[in-house]
């Protein structure tokens, strides 16, 4: 019975809600794009500086990230699935699964800065700016920027998940109401996108 | 599409996009390592986009949403795209 009245709710459309949200990933995915145009002048004014830089990043800790993030965007689509086949347990473990998996990231990115900032090396710090190159500041300024940036992404996403998790728990996200959760994993995807191409560009120069 | 509207993706759909995106991480790192000059990033930027069309594809949902959602997200990309290349024409020629 309460599906025939959620049904008929006319302040819901599921189309115009996902329209929404991609119009919202348009503005982030340009926000992104204006720093990775940014990134690709710098390179390719400096090549050398960058490539010298990119020697300072830890291969095994990015792809050990990358896979956490594939996976954790795998996990919130399946959510989708299940919560459009009913089975709600299954659709609240792998939002669970999604966060632990966010969190995980962002222990990596911490211990990751934290091997930076030991090696002297922070925005604005005195052995950036005295001992290194002008494209070697160039491109761990970027770096601190974007990857921070996306960081901040990660830490809205696990936000986002969470309340939707909730209100998957609470029943007012559910299979004919599926569009927070929906969007919540289109914001996943959006971040899971961007560190596709932050991992190569920062990661992969050798 | 009212089928369209209510497709349900398998699970074990899901699970071979990742193994796709998981091997395409190792290729990427893989043909970094070989030393390939200028071509290693455009190696390892094949394997991002690729990766990307992925998740746009299927994570998120894209195949199975309404054409116009398809038609913008290329449109924005290609705007995207555009805006490199002439960037990239005012730095090359100066």
């Amino acid at each position: 019975m309460e599906h025939v009245a959620q049904h008929s709710d006319p302040h819901y459309d599921q189309e115009a809600s996902k329209l929404g949200m991609w119009l919202f990933i348009f503005t982030e995915l340009l926000l992104f794009g204006g720093l990775f145009i940014v990134y690709a002048i710098y390179r390719f004014l400096n090549p050398e500086a960058f490539q010298m830089a990119g020697h300072e990043l830890n291969i095994t800790i990015g792809a050990i990230n990358t896979i956490i993030l594939l996976v954790s965007s795998m996990t919130i689509a399946m959510s989708t699935s299940a919560l459009q086949k009913k089975n709600i347990g299954l659709t609240v473990l792998l939002l669970e699964i999604t966060i632990i998996l966010a969190l995980i990231f962002l222990i990596n990115k911490y211990f990751e800065w934290g091997v930076k900032f030991d090696h002297g090396i922070w925005p604005g710090s005195e052995h950036l700016l005295n001992d290194m190159a002008h494209g070697e500041v160039l491109f761990f300024g970027l770096y601190f920027v974007m990857t921070g940036l996306h960081a901040l992404h990660i830490v809205i996403g696990m936000i986002i998940i969470i309340v939707a998790l909730n209100k998957v728990q609470k029943g007012t996200v559910h299979a004919d109401r599926p569009s927070l959760l929906e969007n919540a994993g289109l914001y996943w995807h959006l971040v899971d996108l961007i560190w596709i191409f932050l991992f190569p560009l920062f990661y992969l120069i050798h | 599409m009212e089928n369209e509207k209510h497709h349900i993706v398998p699970y074990k759909v899901y699970i071979y996009i990742l193994v796709a995106l998981v091997a395409m991480t190792f290729l990427s790192i893989g043909i970094t390592k070989i030393n390939l000059g200028e071509y290693s990033v455009l190696g390892a930027m094949i394997f991002a986009n690729l990766k990307s069309v992925l998740v746009l594809t299927w994570f998120m949902h894209l195949k199975f949403d309404q054409p116009f959602l398809r038609i913008m997200v290329g449109f924005v990309v290609l705007v995207f795209f555009a805006v490199i290349f002439i960037t990239f024409l005012d730095y090359y020629y100066r």
